[in-house]
């Protein structure tokens, strides 16, 4: 039986001067910025377009910053469809954030109160991707760091939704510049880089069907939830507590 | 304020419930159990998996060749040129349909 229980994970020490953990974090926050920026554009550009003020427009990025639930919270707008469940809806959009909260408390349990609010607030996919891969390479994951990838990633898309609301649609045709296929892109790099893991492929190929099967049965957004719960399962059942124990 | 505003502060506020919940629940425990370590352990691979699966099933073959295309520089290549590449290879594709 595997009754022996981890200890929670010592506080890191600091290691480098806070400027430089900034623009170390900084570095890593880039490309993110330039990855989201057709869909920041893109989504100041809409929201306009079905009937939002720019001002409107900004505040939505800056309050939800979520990509996925803010476009389906103004394309269910312009369809008469009742406020609860366009606010619904963006609830369900980013339920997954539930896990990456729950796995990356390990990782910034000791930041100070203020400054955990302030990092949840800022948990994004791609923040949460970082944040595991940095405390898996065994350095500091301090709050200037985490600051650090969330600037860039914060102001520019903040910025986007006003350029995009003010000049409405430069993306003529979104089809043939293929923004269909440019965050499942981005996506599939955050997901290899996560390939060293203990079980990853069994992971992903459980992820992948029972996802496939849930978009095409029961629907979007259910079916993020669903498949990362088979992926997790299958973690679970395939894992070697032992072995674990063993590596750390 | 329009009923546009209500929604965005509503939405913002279960947004940030989502993003802080997780932790709340599990920092109730002193000890984190080895089976929930390792379930911890699997949810960027099993979460960000299901951002990819459903658009690469439902994608066009030139939204598939792009997607493995970009999969194979990623073995040895920074995050930022496999995007690029990706998105590269899917403008080129898509210039010809």
């Amino acid at each position: 039986m595997d009754e022996q229980i981890y200890q929670r994970e010592s506080i890191p020490v600091d290691s480098g001067t806070s400027r430089s953990q900034f623009w170390e974090g900084f570095g890593k926050g880039l490309p993110i910025m330039v990855a989201s920026a057709p869909f920041g554009l893109l989504f100041g550009a809409l929201a306009v377009d079905n009937g939002f003020t720019v001002f409107e427009a900004v505040l939505m990025s800056a309050a939800i910053f979520g990509g996925a639930s803010q476009m389906v919270g103004i394309e269910l707008f312009g369809q008469h469809i009742p406020a609860w469940l366009i606010v619904f809806s963006i609830f369900a959009v980013n339920f997954r954030h539930v896990l990456y909260s729950a796995a990356v408390g390990r990782r910034i349990g000791h930041f100070k109160p203020l400054q955990s609010l302030l990092s949840y607030f800022l948990l994004t996919d791609p923040q949460y991707a970082e944040t595991e891969k940095r405390a898996e390479s065994g350095r500091a994951v301090t709050f200037i760091w985490y600051l650090g990838v969330a600037t860039p990633i914060y102001v520019m898309w903040v910025t986007e939704a006003w350029i995009g609301g003010l000049f409405g649609n430069l993306i003529s045709d979104p089809h043939a510049l293929g923004i269909d296929m440019l965050l499942p892109i981005y996506f599939l790099g955050l997901v290899m880089g996560f390939r060293k893991r203990d079980n990853w492929a069994a992971i992903v190929i459980a992820s992948a069907i029972v996802s496939i099967i849930a978009y095409k049965t029961i629907g979007s957004p259910w079916h993020v939830s669903i498949g990362a719960l088979a992926g997790i399962i299958v973690a679970v059942i395939v894992a070697k507590p032992e072995k674990a124990r063993e590596k750390r | 304020m329009s009923s546009i505003f209500w929604i965005i502060i509503a939405g913002a506020v279960l947004t940030f419930l989502t993003r802080i919940g997780g932790h709340l629940v599990l920092s109730r425990f002193e000890r984190i159990h080895p089976r929930v370590e390792v379930a911890l352990n699997a949810v960027p691979a099993a979460v960000l998996t299901t951002l990819v699966a459903p658009a690469a099933a439902t994608a066009d073959w030139r939204g598939l060749l792009a997607l493995a295309f970009a999969g194979l520089i990623s073995l040895r290549f920074n995050a930022l040129t496999m995007f690029l590449a990706g998105a590269a290879m899917i403008i080129l594709l898509r210039q010809f349909s």
